[in-house]
């Protein structure tokens, strides 16, 4: 029924266009000046019916089950009399799959009646849309089609619609990313409800065991963000300190020394460079650099953890290179020649142009690299999980292991979990923490990049 | 027809700053200078004329080799200052630049301030020993280019921020303050009102006491006023090439001729 209501939309629409299309040819014809070419016609018929229609049956999807689901409770509200809501829940599901098809034991009567209910019922709502689409997409199309008239403005209306989309689109970044932070805000709320702020805030251990069942022990439970997020900081500036040298230097060898030929080759090395996915560089990690790095301590008599932090950093670094050569090199390239020019022909060396000039010129591009690239090593999950520690340690010892951020919302809310407990929640804590601290990088990126802009053109 | 020349034109007895043999230059397959031979004397202002598109840029940027920066740029022939190959693998094209300096066809200050904009030179070639020296050399520099009362207050503000004359001045001062013994000028009054132009002009003049200067300029009447020695460039040849006074009121060549008396262009 869904596609027949979409097929018969799309028919609607195009059946439209051309009939707009038509009328106002006609029009033309028979000597009036249009205000708007005839395809604006069609067009603006095409899109009266497409999208109001095309709203009203995602709506619809969306809200028929809560209706079915509804109407059938009160079907069997007799039976479902005091009840709790898990209890209520099952035997709805029992219900819809008695109606699927898949029926386990011998179900009784009346769950069967329900069933057949639900099966007629969900036919019923398909027609039901059937013949609202039909109508109301009929309806917009007559509507439409009587507007035709040598002085209706199409090419208007149907900028209107258009613009009024792109504002659409535009909003939804918007709204979705109040939706996450109102989400994670929500759940923090819930968390700071169990454990104190300042604990949270203040506290230098992270032992999140709680618990589960009565009857288990385990320890109390340490929430203190600290350790944690100091782990987070040693792998950053780990990755930071591979990075920003090597991708700055590679982006400006490419861009001022390299001969065409090798920077032809080496470019798209650095975009495939882009293009490995975390997890291969986590295997990388763990299996090539991790290893070679404890042989190397051992063999020097350093003692060197097995997760060392010194592996997840700097092949997180690696990730990161492309990212901050890629935005050197478009803040270097963007520099004009006659900047150079200007420079070299007062008697600067390449290297007098580069510092007194070039980079001047070129650094809110290059800081807005690295602070983005800051960011997505705040942020980065793969490699640290496969490659970083588990423990919470107060160190800033590169050779220890560390966990971060990423890694801990990871261990919190794997296995068995409910949504109740500080475990889970603290999850979101620090998600609300890492959040509040990209945020914070992002702006200062923006605020540096806005303050710099427009400093030659 | 013309204004008369300021100074006298009997120059031949100074001695060659530069000579080109031969020059060619190629962008890629097509040539932009076929087979150009031209003295430029010391002490004297050389302007170079030609339609559009003749190359004298291109030749002027041969001159301090700032068609090194272009990839796809190739030289050959034979350019000596002072009797040594410009082009020779031991010459420093920084210390060349040094002493050749050049003024941009389009104006480009370095986002910086105007003091640091004209003390861009002195500073990379330590020209000035205390902050006074550094001070006198910009204010100077300034002077000569016509900028001074106009800039005097805003020194520390951005040089991107003048308007488009008054950062073609700036360019100017910018070169001069470095004290170049050569100064090649790529139609630096092609964005200034007439009073500013009659001040660069007067500027041209005064520097031809110290140093030699190649003006590019499409103003017949400026090659006239300023200019010692001209030469006519068309399709990547050098055309003709003399006195200043010879060229404007007796060319050999019709070409010459036309181009003078607005034909081709
Ligand atoms: N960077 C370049 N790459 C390729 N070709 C170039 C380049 N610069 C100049 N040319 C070509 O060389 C020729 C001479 O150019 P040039 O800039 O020297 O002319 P010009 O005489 O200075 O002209 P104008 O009076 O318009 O400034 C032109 O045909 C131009 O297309
Ligand atoms: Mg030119």
């Amino acid at each position: 029924m869904t596609t027949a209501a979409f097929l018969c939309l799309f028919a609607l629409a195009i059946i439209g266009y051309v009939w707009n299309r038509q009328a106002a040819t006609a029009i033309r014809r028979d000597g009036a000046r249009l205000h708007s070419l005839v395809g604006f016609h069609g067009a603006f018929s095409l899109l009266m019916v497409l999208v109001p229609v095309l709203v009203v049956i995602l709506l619809w999807l969306v809200l028929q089950g809560h209706v079915i689901d509804s109407i059938l409770k009160s079907g069997i509200a007799a039976r479902l009399e005091g009840l709790g809501t898990g209890e209520v829940q099952l035997i709805i599901a029992e219900i819809k799959s008695i109606a699927g098809g898949t029926i386990f034991g011998t179900p009784e009567d009346w769950k069967l009646a329900a069933a057949d209910r639900y099966l007629a019922l969900n036919v019923r709502s398909g027609q039901l849309m059937l013949v609202v689409v039909t109508a109301l997409a009929l309806g917009l199309m007559l509507f439409s089609r009587r507007k035709v008239a040598a002085d209706f403005r199409a090419r208007h209306g149907v900028e209107h619609i258009i613009s009024g989309l792109m504002i659409f689109c535009s909003v939804v970044a918007i709204f979705v990313t109040i939706g996450i932070v109102a989400s994670l805000m929500f759940e923090t709320g819930k968390f700071f409800a169990k454990v104190p702020v300042t604990e949270f805030l203040f506290g230098t251990n992270w032992e999140p065991q709680i618990p589960l069942r009565e009857d288990q022990v385990a320890a109390e439970g340490a929430f203190g963000w600290l350790p944690v997020m100091l782990g987070t900081l040693v792998i950053t500036v780990i990755a930071l300190v591979v990075a920003v040298p090597v991708g700055l230097m590679s982006a400006i060898y490419l861009n001022e020394f390299a001969p065409r030929r090798f920077r032809a080759v080496a470019k798209p090395f650095l975009e495939i460079l882009a293009g490995v996915p975390t997890v291969v560089y986590g295997f990388f990690a763990i299996l090539v650099v991790a290893p070679a790095m404890r042989g190397f301590g051992q063999s020097i008599g350093l003692d060197v953890s097995p997760n060392i932090a010194l592996a997840a950093g700097s092949v997180m670094g690696i990730m990161l290179i492309p990212f901050i050569s890629s935005f050197a090199d478009d803040a270097l390239s963007a520099v004009p020649q006659s900047l150079r020019d200007g420079a070299l022909g007062l008697g600067a060396t390449r290297a007098e142009m580069m510092t007194s000039v070039l980079f001047p010129a070129a650094i809110p591009g290059i800081v807005g690299g690295i602070l983005l690239a800051v960011s997505r090593a705040i942020g980065e999950t793969m490699i640290v999980v496969m490659a970083a520690g588990l423990i919470a340690k107060m160190t800033i010892n590169p050779l220890d292991s560390v966990t971060t951020v990423t890694v801990q919302i990871v261990t919190l809310l794997i296995g068995d979990t409910s949504f109740d407990n500080p475990k889970t929640l603290a999850a979101f804590a620090l998600g609300m923490m890492l959040f509040l601290v990209t945020l914070i990088i992002n702006v200062f990126a923006l605020r540096i990049v806005r303050k710099y802009r427009e400093a030659y053109d | 027809m013309y204004d008369a020349p300021k100074l006298e034109r009997n120059v031949d007895d100074r001695t060659i700053k530069f000579s080109a043999r031969n020059v060619h230059v190629f962008y890629g397959e097509t040539e932009a200078i076929k087979g150009v031979d031209v003295d430029i004397l010391d002490n004297t202002v050389t302007a170079f004329i030609g339609p559009s598109g003749c190359g004298k840029s291109t030749f002027l940027r041969c001159l301090n080799r700032m068609n090194d920066t272009i990839d796809i740029c190739r030289v050959t022939g034979d350019i000596r200052l002072d009797g040594h190959d410009i082009y020779d693998r031991s010459v420093d094209p920084v210390q060349l630049r040094a002493k050749v300096g050049m003024v941009f066809q389009k104006p480009n200050p370095f986002p910086k301030s105007i003091y640091d904009n004209v003390a861009y030179g002195p500073r990379i070639h330590g020209l000035a020993r205390t902050r006074a020296d550094l001070d006198a050399i910009v204010e100077q520099s300034l002077r000569r280019a016509a900028l001074w009362d106009e800039a005097k207050d805003r020194l520390d503000q951005p040089g991107t921020g003048l308007s488009g004359g008054q950062q073609q001045r700036l360019c100017i001062a910018r070169a001069v303050a470095t004290s170049p013994e050569v100064l090649l000028m790529d139609e630096p009054c092609s964005a200034l009102d007439p009073i500013a132009t009659a001040q660069v002009e007067e500027l041209i003049d005064e520097l031809r006491q110290d140093y030699s200067v190649v003006i590019v300029t499409h103003s017949m009447q400026q090659a006239a006023r300023v200019s010692q020695k001209t030469a006519f460039f068309h399709l990547g040849h050098l055309v003709e090439f003399g006195d200043t006074g010879q060229i404007f009121t007796n060319p050999h060549d019709e070409r010459t001729e036309s181009y003078i008396t607005g034909r081709i262009g």
